[in-house]
């Protein structure tokens, strides 16, 4: 019997893969963004209200990741340049989008003709924020109905967040969500996080996001 | 919910390195999680034991050292074990803190013959 030293990270083989995926998008001067939030939260209605605002000034792609169905790939079909749905129900890890299937993704897409890439994650607040896909951002939603407390409950996918999305704006006559709250515990956590307040059901807000995804994708492209 | 392909992962890794070693077969794994990264050891064993049938890993035991959970407060430096899901520094009662500990995922060693 004899010991031999590992040290060896577990995620790695996801990891490699983040990386290279992030230097293709690079190359091709694509500027990534991977939304999270549970199922409902509205990532498909924030893809949708974002291609409608930006897409006179950027070329959009959206990568759709869901456990069955091509319901999202159809909704946004119109407004995208490009759009593949990913059907995680086959794969190794039905719970969250992975570097290995973006990588595959991207094979399928013209990247030269693209400059933001938006990849809806599948609805989970728990494994997506375990697995890189080579993004650039991550984004996070919570919607009023989940309650204030999911940054307490949840609360890896909020700390390495690069912005926190509240939702569903409209509803906040109608529910008990303490905004404060919310807002203390995601500054707590991730101080460097920015945090939008929009309703993608009656556009209040929305313009203020697309000006931080126009921004992020300038400064990203700046550095290309 | 997602171990299965972080189990491939430990396996290849272990054969890999089981490999390089030239050894003939491996007896342990030992294995480093923090109590913040979602992964159960429970899930993992579960599938190691399918994964490794057939392969020199077969039979393993595999060791999990679960490192708890260490937060660090902003405001003050003060290194806590969180007492609740609210996370507020013993000292200064302050919120805004940094995970320091917990969130490990790694492979530390084997034992192999």
């Amino acid at each position: 019997m004899k010991k031999i030293e590992v040290i060896k990270n577990i995620l790695e083989a996801n990891e490699t893969i983040a990386n290279r995926n992030q230097q293709l998008l690079d190359k091709h001067k694509v500027f990534a963004i991977n939304i999270m939030s549970a199922p409902g939260a509205g990532k498909t209605s924030l893809i949708l209200q974002t291609l409608a605002r930006l897409k006179s000034r950027l070329n959009a792609a959206v990568i759709e990741g869901d456990v069955a169905s091509t319901v999202d790939a159809e909704k946004v079909q119109s407004e995208a340049k490009a759009v593949v749905q990913i059907n995680t129900r086959n794969m190794p890890e039905s719970c969250s989008l992975m570097a290995v299937m973006i990588e595959s993704a991207l094979n399928d897409m013209p990247l030269d003709n693209i400059d933001l890439m938006l990849i809806e994650n599948v609805g989970n607040l728990i494994c997506p924020s375990e697995f890189a896909l080579g993004e650039h951002k991550r984004v996070v939603i919570s919607s009023l109905p989940e309650g204030d407390d999911k940054p307490i409950k949840y609360p890896l996918i909020f700390i390495d967040a690069d912005a926190v999305i509240i939702n569903k704006m409209d509803l906040l006559p109608h529910v008990d969500f303490d905004i404060a709250a919310f807002r203390r515990s995601i500054e707590g956590l991730n101080p460097k996080a920015e945090i939008f307040q929009l309703s993608c059901k009656t556009s209040e807000g929305i313009e203020k996001w697309c000006s931080w995804v126009l921004e992020q994708a300038k400064t990203n492209a700046a550095k290309r | 919910m997602h171990e299965l392909g972080v189990t491939e992962n430990i396996v290849n890794i272990a054969l890999a390195k089981a490999g390089e070693a030239q050894a003939s077969k491996i007896s342990q794994i030992n294995l480093v999680i923090g109590e913040m990264s979602g992964f159960a050891p429970d899930c993992i064993q579960f599938y190691f034991d399918s994964l490794s049938r057939d392969t020199i890993a077969q039979g393993a035991v595999l060791h999990f050292e679960l490192v708890p959970a260490q937060l660090r407060c902003r405001n003050c430096s003060t290194i806590f074990t969180p007492q609740d899901t609210l996370w507020s520094c013993p000292e200064c009662r302050g919120q805004s803190v940094e995970i320091s500990k917990g969130r490990e995922l790694y492979m530390e060693s084997m034992e192999v013959e």
